[in-house]
């Protein structure tokens, strides 16, 4: 039986300068390296795909799996792409891990990249986290400067290139094939797939995807074994994972542990619900997954669990809501958010959230008219699956499981602006004396 | 007024400020950005960081960077543009000394950033998108940030400003107009957007080991690990030892 | 429909089986459901779906469901059908048998109606809208929508031919995949994101491409319109004529719209074997030119020394007498923008009216081994005996010698950039620097200098499936011609001469030349004099050579030949204008059938107005030797006469008959004339030109036409004169700096014959000691300087 919490890859978060090479080293850093590059490649492969490992960027993927799919006839380069964009509404785990520990991400690149052959590797981080990237840009130098990246690497004949490269502002290039896009250059809208990216992906070579969290979890998994990183989690759900417990929650914050830990233990650990509050809705990873409430408290957090209840795991970024918030409102910010970001490439994205907005501002504004919920989630309905990526699949799960889950607020919308019912100032962490923000 | 009032009417919409033809680019911006492009297998991935060069130097995206962008990558003006207006991070019209960023996506709005935005906004003057007259701040409402758990949450210069409240926001923003020196809640002590963006073009500004490695609610698991003897097995159960041999 | 060929084409066994609504369609491996589906008459509603552009799967129109991936298994959500490949034993669901696939196309023509505007009575499109259509035979009868709707300031220029209501654009990146993938262009571009994402130009590039009028045309909406069609008419109102296009000799099917005897617009025709479904901005906004107050209605004839305007009778009579008293010293200029019947009529006037081998359609630079080398290469060669589009595409190694294909025959620089995009098609061209088009085509340069071109011609290589493209300048460089035939004998490569005008190759084969009759029969065969003779009910045909176009000049000029008979020619055209313009005020007649006053006219004694292309039938041969209809576009024509039928009534009053009136009989005599089966002519084998040398301050010049240029045929097109590129002259770095000439300099140019002076260009990849300047700017040919390419001019700084 494991521990509760099981701190990995936030174990050095506490220390000094943990972000500091020497110090990573201190703490073992790098010696999952070495052992790597005794290796075969092949070998990499399947301890990680016997650690169980899925992608920790929100699909799940199994990540040994998906370097399989590399096509190791294909005489293009290969590379391997740390997706670091981090911008699902909720999830903020990435961030704190590659400032507080960017090495343990620097490493499980270079073991990442010799596993799928590549020699040219590239963390795309998003732009907005400025003293993340100068982490990032400094541990990069510092494992150069170690003979760690660069030609023949501790004297095994691989050579790797790792390059940091700042987004710019844009939530559709944590789809992969749009990162892949934005890469290089070009607006980041997804690909048509086939070809998948393990075939076709930048520079149309062979090229694997992976979120920060999965490849930082390699070191661990090469240093320790697949056995050990498969003794956490749940059957289907190995290994470790972080938790970011955000909103109404006492102490909100990042919690490192096995894969199916339940909610009623994280805000317990998070010191409960704010003072007085009680649970409303949650997601369990990212505004993307279909909001729950109070019934799946002791729903394990793992991912068939998740789906079971009609969500999904998502990237375990659970933000928190007590009886104070409005759904309306908050349905309607989290559509704000992807008609924002909407890429604009397909028609259902594009015109669907621009119209969902529209009737969600009247519902918080208790100008809807009956019918009008109907009209909605048919809209959705026109939506759902019909896109060209999931991003809109995120807006159509925002909306129908708020309209599941709390029909009666939508119905309210039809005569009571959603501010008069949950006035806005009681949900602030702060005294709010203006009108908290709406028109 | 929220910064989310329904738009419909996009008169300014489709490119850069091309009336501003102002510019700092020079020879060695140029020389700077073929490096930039040197970085990458194919020259064109350089073009976001270039495109942040361009930021660092004009303070936006101006004319002349994108023909610069354009000329260097050996691709089309309309190229650029398409890029350069596709991300919200690069900005049309001058931005300010500092750029202030207030989450107002769903969590941070309901913890408070919609009022803070509010605030922000009648203490500066501005609306969103805008920069007050004397350059010294711009007012953006972001998107999540991925400071979820420091909500609500504000952003300066890209460096973050956690656990904010409409009065460490007054604090912070007079010191700034002050020119005193502000540190960031886990970052460095603040420069400037401009400054920001060199660093984003991949030329480091040696701030990397300001600040902590964590702070507040990223070390609450931990903390609680620590005093709770709480941590990971330290190797595999034996059964996997012994498929290892 | 390329799709049915593709079908067709490939073995049957390659074929696979898919079902759609239950209906069993066999289509090759790889093929798209929608098209799938297009084969057996299931027409699925889309938008971004082109099947000439990679598929995108933008506007998610054209779902369908799919219950059985041919595994057995379905897939979960329906599939857009555009970018869907079918698999063996497949199952798909349109809307007609699919109420999932139904909703989901009704709500997404809604979600693209929610932004649109309700302008389809004064749009462009109305009538001919994908959208409308698409929305009346697939949509909700009713919107649901209550928001507001998205507006931008409209229209906006992306070029001053191309205008762009931002309101109407559904974002189907139809024009933005068209002007990267096709013609690669790309000064339009997606901007913006989300909702605000719209089609933009950088604004100080705006969208200046050859081929920018196609992304009007497959615009689904009327987001993008024509300056110069806006608001002109109702489709439903215009009356279509399919004609082939009297520009350049790629031999574009066109439609050509008119109303009330006024062509409005012309649209690229489908026609997949020479240019898909796309043409050039000429060939499409250049129809203005018949339009001005310089139209000839009526004949003329010199009085006094004095032209006036004359009845046909008299106008007739006057010609007669003087083309009698010329007493067959007669020479005959004819052009190359004349449908193959009248070239053939101007042809056989020569020689069974006149009695004279003195025709030729050069009106521009020409050599006796550009003669020999048709005679040999060219003419009488039927269409698939040489290389046709098709070859293009197929080929592993295009070289273009003399030729710039964007410029001169823009189709053919359409087809090579599909093969290079698409079969890795490697392109070379024999040129003194790398121009855009070529870069476009990523091509290797062989840099030569001209003058120099034999000589980098005859050190080529060749391997594998190789096709040698020759220009009309080919003939600049003497032996160029020689070395390319030498090298096709050598290594087998395949040679095409590819003209700059529509009417060149019909008059080749008409016989407008003067060592060939119809058909590639040499003058100088005796059999195939009897033989030509024969068919036109004549004796005997001139036995001797007769003199080119230069020596008809010269003749003239110097007063030894009598008269001139001239088609649509322009002094201008030729080598020497100055010469030219002597020679037709010099000649002791000049008979001129024109369209327009000219120079020529000005000069002449008799002038008969003749039809414009849009006013009679005909055909043109391409440079595949393709024959292309014209039709009679315009009913209400401004003069009754066709040149055939102008020289009918010349040859019938001159006691003689040409024995065909119409162009009906014209082409029916030709046809049964045919091609020639006997000797051929022996193959040019003139002696390589040293390479030309820079000397002293002199710098050898190059040159060659720009496609939108000053030619007289592109006068009234003004949105489209405003898209040609900037007229400048082009120097390398080092040749630059050695004159202290740095870019955006005046530079002067002077020649025996004049000087011009022009902004300076630095070109990265010319050739030093070399100066390019363009053939016209601005109606101002090299002709008028008295230079060709080749030859060493003197440039200096400073505008002259």
């Amino acid at each position: 039986m494991t521990d509760m919490l099981t701190p990995v890859l936030s174990a050095n978060w506490a220390d000094d300068r943990a972000w500091k090479l020497s110090n990573y080293e201190r703490g073992g850093g790098y010696q999952a390296l070495r052992k790597a590059l005794g290796m075969t490649p092949d070998d990499l492969i399947t301890e990680v795909k016997d650690s169980g490992l899925r992608g920790r960027g929100g699909a799940g993927f199994p990540t040994g799996m998906k370097w399989s799919f590399v096509p190791q006839d294909n005489p293009n380069p290969k590379y391997l792409v740390v997706n670091a964009d981090e911008s699902e509404p909720g999830t903020c785990k990435d961030i704190p891990l590659m400032m507080a520990n960017p090495h343990v991400l620097v490493e499980g690149v270079i073991i990442s990249s010799y596993a799928i052959r590549s020699n040219y590797a590239f963390i795309y981080v998003r732009g907005e986290v400025l003293h993340v990237i100068r982490r990032l840009q400094q541990a990069v130098r510092e494992a150069y400067s170690a003979g760690y990246l660069g030609k023949n690497i501790l004297g095994s004949g691989y050579d790797l290139e790792l390059v940091v490269h700042a987004g710019a502002g844009a939530y559709i290039c944590g789809e992969e094939t749009a990162l892949l896009d934005s890469l290089e250059g070009r607006r980041g809208q997804p690909r048509l797939r086939p070809p998948f990216p393990a075939v076709a992906g930048l520079y149309a070579s062979p090229t694997v995807v992976n979120n920060v969290e999965s490849i930082a979890s390699v070191p661990g998994i090469v240093g320790k074994g697949a056995g050990w990183f498969a003794s956490m989690g749940t059957e289907k759900s190995k290994g470790h994972g972080i938790f970011s417990l955000s909103g109404h929650v006492a102490n909100p914050g990042q919690f490192e542990a096995p894969m199916g830990i339940t909610l009623r233990q994280l805000i317990e650990l998070a010191g409960g619900m704010r003072n007085g509050h009680q649970l409303k809705f949650f997601t369990p990873g990212g505004s993307s997954t279909q909001i729950l409430t109070h019934e799946h408290l002791d729903m394990p957090l793992d991912f068939d669990s998740v789906m079971a209840a009609g969500s999904l795991l998502g990237t375990r970024a659970l933000q928190i809501f007590d009886e104070t918030t409005s759904v309306v409102r908050t349905t309607l910010r989290w559509v704000e958010f992807y008609k924002h970001e909407s890429c604009g490439k397909c028609t259902p994205c594009r015109e669907g959230n621009w119209w969902l907005v529209q009737m969600l501002k009247k519902f918080e504004a208790g100008q809807a008219v009956e019918g009008d919920i109907e009209k909605m989630l048919d809209v959705a309905d026109n939506i759902g699956g019909r896109s060209f990526c999931a991003l809109a699949d995120g807006a159509v799960a925002c909306v129908t499981s708020a309209v599941k889950e709390f029909r009666s607020e939508f119905e309210a919308g039809y005569h009571t602006p959603a501010w008069e019912l949950f006035p806005y100032a009681k949900s602030a962490l702060f005294p709010v004396t203006s009108d908290g923000g709406h028109a | 007024m929220s910064g989310h009032e329904f738009q419909s009417y996009f008169p300014d919409s489709g490119g850069v400020d091309y009336s501003d033809q102002e510019s700092n680019i020079t020879e060695a911006t140029l020389d700077e950005m073929r490096q930039i492009a040197a970085r990458y297998p194919q020259s064109r991935s350089a073009l976001l960081p270039m495109l942040h060069l361009v930021q660092s130097v004009d303070g936006r995206v101006s004319p002349r960077g994108i023909e610069a962008c354009a000329d260097v990558l050996g691709i089309s003006t309309a190229q650029v543009s398409g890029v350069a207006t596709f991300y919200t991070m690069y900005k049309r019209r001058p931005a300010g000394k500092h750029h202030v960023g207030v989450c107002t996506t769903a969590l941070c709005a309901v913890m408070g950033g919609d009022a803070l935005l509010d605030h922000v906004s009648d203490k500066l003057g501005i609306h969103a998108g805008e920069t007050t007259p004397d350059g010294t701040f711009s007012l953006e409402a972001v998107e999540c940030n991925a400071a979820c758990d420091f909500a609500p949450v504000m952003m300066v210069n890209w460096e973050f400003m956690d656990n904010m409240t409409p009065e460490k926001a007054d604090r912070l923003l007079d010191d700034l107009a002050a020119g005193q020196p502000v540190q960031s809640t886990r970052g460095a002590t603040l420069t400037s957007w401009k400054e920001a963006e060199r660093v984003l073009a991949g030329f480091p500004d040696g701030r990397a080991d300001e600040g902590p490695a964590a702070a507040g609610a990223s070390l609450v698991g931990l903390t609680i690990a620590r005093e709770r003897g709480w941590k990971a097995p330290e190797s595999a159960p034996e059964p996997a030892k012994q498929e290892e041999m | 429909m390329s799709v049915d060929a593709k079908a067709t084409a490939v073995e049957k066994s390659d074929l696979i089986s898919v079902f759609i609504d239950g209906i069993e369609v066999q289509v090759p491996k790889g093929t798209l459901a929608i098209r799938a589906a297009e084969m057996i008459g299931i027409d699925i509603p889309r938008f971004c779906d082109h099947p000439l552009l990679d598929p995108v799967g933008a506007c998610r129109q054209c779902m369908v469901e799919v219950p059985d991936m041919g595994n057995g298994r379905g897939m979960p959500k329906p599939q857009a059908s555009c970018t869907l490949e079918v698999a063996p034993n497949m199952h798909i669901q349109t809307q007609v048998s699919s109420p999932v696939a139904e909703k989901a196309q009704k709500g997404m023509l809604e979600f693209l109606l929610i932004n649109h505007p309700l302008d389809c009575p004064i749009c462009d499109k109305g009538g001919e809208c994908p959208l409308q259509n698409q929305s009346l035979s697939h949509g909700y009868g009713e919107s649901r929508y209550d928001g507001v709707k998205r507006t931008f300031p409209k229209p906006v220029s992306v070029s001053a031919q191309v205008l762009l209501d931002r309101e109407r654009c559904v974002l189907c990146a139809r024009c933005t995949r068209f002007s990267e993938q096709i013609s690669g262009d790309p000064f339009i571009a997606l901007v913006e994101r989300g909702a605000l994402q719209q089609v933009g130009i950088y604004e100080d590039d705006p969208y200046d491409s050859y081929f920018s009028g196609n992304v009007i045309q497959i615009c689904p909406v009327g987001a993008l319109t024509s300056a110069d069609y806006r608001f002109q008419a109702r489709p439903f109102d215009l009356v279509s004529t399919p004609v082939t296009c009297e520009i350049c000799s790629s031999g574009c099917q066109l439609r050509s719209d008119h109303r009330h005897y006024q062509v409005k617009r012309r649209l690229a025709g489908n026609a997949p074997e020479v240019n898909e479904e796309w043409n050039c901005d000429r060939g499409r906004f250049a129809f203005y030119s018949g339009r001005g107050a310089d139209r000839l209605r009526t004949p003329l004839v010199r009085d006094s020394g004095v032209l006036r305007p004359a009845s046909w009778p008299e106008a007739i009579d006057a010609a007669v007498a003087g083309l009698r008293a010329a007493a067959g010293n007669v020479g005959v200029l004819t052009g190359g923008r004349l449908t193959l019947e009248n070239a053939y009529g101007y042809a056989k006037f020569a020689r069974t009216v006149l009695g004279t081998n003195n025709i030729d359609f050069r009106s521009r630079a020409h050599s006796a081994e550009e003669a020999d080398f048709l005679a040999h290469a060219v003419a009488g060669k039927r269409l698939g005996e040489g290389v046709t589009y098709a070859d293009l595409e197929r080929a592993a190694s295009v070289v273009c010698v003399g030729f710039e294909p964007e410029e001169e025959s823009p189709i053919v620089f359409l087809r090579l950039r599909k093969a290079a995009r698409k079969n890795d098609l490697k392109v070379t061209v024999v040129a003194p620097y790398l121009s855009n088009g070529a870069l476009k085509l990523g091509a290797e340069l062989v840099p030569t200098a001209p003058g120099g071109e034999a000589q980098a011609v005859a050190a080529l290589e060749a391997e594998g499936d190789t096709i040698v493209l020759l220009g009309e300048r080919a003939l600049d460089a003497p032996g160029t011609l020689s070395a390319a035939v030498a090298l096709a004998e050598r290594t087998g490569a395949r040679l095409a001469w590819i003209p700059r005008r529509a009417g060149d190759r019909g008059a080749i084969e008409a016989g407008c030349l003067p060592n060939l009759l119809p058909g590639g029969r040499l003058v100088a065969d005796a059999g195939a004099r009897v033989d030509v003779g024969a068919a036109w009910g004549v004796a005997s045909l001139p036995p001797s050579a007769g003199l080119d176009a230069d020596a008809m000049l010269a003749a003239a000029a110097r007063g030894s030949l009598s008269a001139l008979v001239v088609g649509g020619v322009q002094p201008t055209d030729f080598a020497d204008a100055v010469l030219a313009r002597e020679a037709f005020e010099k000649a002791g007649f000049v008979l001129s059938l024109e369209t327009r006053v000219s120079e020529v006219t000005e000069r002449a004694d008799v002038v008969l107005p003749v039809d414009l292309i849009e006013e009679q039938p005909g055909h043109f041969l391409n440079w595949e030797h393709r024959e292309g209809r014209v039709n009679r576009v315009n009913k209400q024509a401004a003069s009754p006469m066709t040149d055939l039928r102008a020289l009918a009534m010349l040859a019938d009053a001159l006691g003689s008959d040409l024995g065909v009136r119409t162009a009906k009989a014209a082409k029916a005599e030709f046809d049964e004339l045919g091609a020639w089966d006997g000797g051929r002519a022996a193959a040019p084998t003139t002696a390589a030109a040293s390479a030309p040398a820079a000397t002293g301050a002199g710098l050898v010049l190059a040159s060659w036409r720009q496609l939108i240029d000053g030619s007289a045929a592109n006068d009234g097109a003004d949105a489209l004169l405003a898209t040609a590129k900037p007229v400048v002259a082009r120097l390398s770095a080092a040749t630059a700096s050695g004159l202290g000439l740095t870019e955006g300099d005046d530079v002067t140019i002077t020649a025996g014959g004049g000087q011009v002076s022009l902004p300076l260009f630095v070109e990265d990849s010319m050739v030093d000691g070399v100066v390019w300047i363009p053939g016209n700017r601005g109606g101002e040919g090299l002709g008028e300087l008295r230079v060709t390419a080749g030859e060493t001019v003197t440039v200096t700084g400073g505008a002259a």
